[in-house]
């Protein structure tokens, strides 16, 4: 039997719990990392610390390595994996839209949580502020629903794009976050 | 109860991302999908909509989505988020970090920082519905799976923090 083991058919209780096991693990090592602090967030953005871009390329690291290599070994089906799929525009536009109130709230929606539970006020009132650009945006949605569902591409991975092997990308990637390392650490050190 | 004890300090940020790789890994491994906040307070939104007007919730493009099969409230990143909050609450709380305050610099008002959150927060929900996701469900998970759109997110998002990060120097130094 291949991973993933919990599918459509399972009972939803077994995939609720772990979807609490999985929320309390990834809390849990935001909280670690210091990432529900909004001063030491931003500071990627000031050079001060670049625990933002160290944290999140370590996990996409061995996240995307974990899958290759468990694919490869036969132990898991890529194509049973939930791909995002990909609406350039839209995800252009969100991306800007997005970057601008991750710059202003000092903290992005999962960080907020970590944030919000460890007692911070600030923090309570991005969660607010999320909830109501929530209810705003969707009851509005309608009116710019042609742009929402423009430049679909369903799941479209890099290997796709590029029309390279996935183990390249992988490779790719990883050259690219180990440089990324290597130049946050020099950046560091430059602004101490 | 002794006395408050100093916090201790963070860890290590290539083994702390590790070890949030590695909960992503299980979330593949296990249910075939990645991790996710933003979506969340979609679907919570979905669910007050649906309770308060419900001829509105099923028009929008976003809130239909969550309405389906087992409704919006048993919504699977509804559950993982309040995993989130335990063990962020845990973590912090083993490390004596749990705290009530407004985190700001002494240059900046309490009030101030609240209404720049709650901005921030509007910014960032407005975003996360285009985007179709935010840094947990798009540029990690997404990135992860090597997606076109999210490593598009990925880049314009943090590109667009580092063009605005000047101006709010004074919120953030």
């Amino acid at each position: 039997m291949s991973a993933p083991f919990i599918t459509e058919a399972a009972p939803l209780s077994a995939s609720l719990a772990v979807a609490l096991l999985v929320g309390v693990g990834f809390g849990f090592a935001l909280e670690r990392a210091g990432l529900g602090s909004a001063r030491k967030l931003t500071g990627q953005f000031y050079g001060r610390d670049l625990s933002v871009l160290k944290v999140m390329f370590s996990a996409l690291l061995v996240a995307m390595l974990g899958l290759f290599w468990l694919s490869w070994l036969g132990l898991l089906d890529l194509q049973a994996l939930y791909v995002p799929p990909t609406f350039v525009w839209p995800q252009l536009a969100g991306g800007v839209l997005f970057g601008s109130g991750l710059i202003v709230a000092g903290l992005c929606p999962g960080t907020a949580c970590v944030s919000a539970a460890t007692g911070r006020i600030d923090a309570v009132f991005v969660l607010l502020g999320m909830f109501v650009g929530m209810l705003v945006v969707g009851l509005l949605l309608q009116r710019w629903a042609a742009f929402f569902e423009s430049s679909a591409h369903g799941a479209w991975t890099l290997p796709q794009l590029l029309d390279l092997p996935y183990g390249v990308i992988v490779a790719v990637v990883v050259v690219l976050a180990l440089a990324a390392f290597f130049v946050a650490e020099r950046i560091e050190r430059g602004t101490r | 109860m002794s006395a408050p004890r100093q916090p201790q300090g963070y860890a290590d940020p290539y083994l702390a991302g590790a070890a949030l790789g590695l909960v992503l890994l299980a979330a593949f491994v296990l249910v075939g999908r990645g991790l996710g906040a933003s979506g969340a307070f979609a679907s919570v939104a979905a669910g007050t909509v649906a309770l308060v007007a419900p001829e509105h919730a099923g028009a929008s493009p976003l809130f239909a989505h969550y309405l389906g099969a087992q409704g919006p409230w048993l919504e699977w990143l509804n559950v993982e988020l309040l995993g989130v909050l335990i063990g962020a609450w845990l973590s912090a709380a083993l490390a004596g970090r749990v705290r009530v305050s407004i985190e700001r610099p002494a240059t900046l008002a309490a009030g101030a920082r609240l209404t720049l959150a709650f901005a921030g927060g509007l910014l960032m929900a407005a975003g996360a519905v285009f985007a179709r996701g935010c840094t947990s469900g798009q540029a990690l998970t997404g990135g992860a799976l090597l997606s076109v759109g999210s490593w598009l997110f990925l880049g314009v998002a943090f590109a667009s923090a580092y063009a605005l990060a000047p101006l709010l120097r004074k919120a953030w130094q």
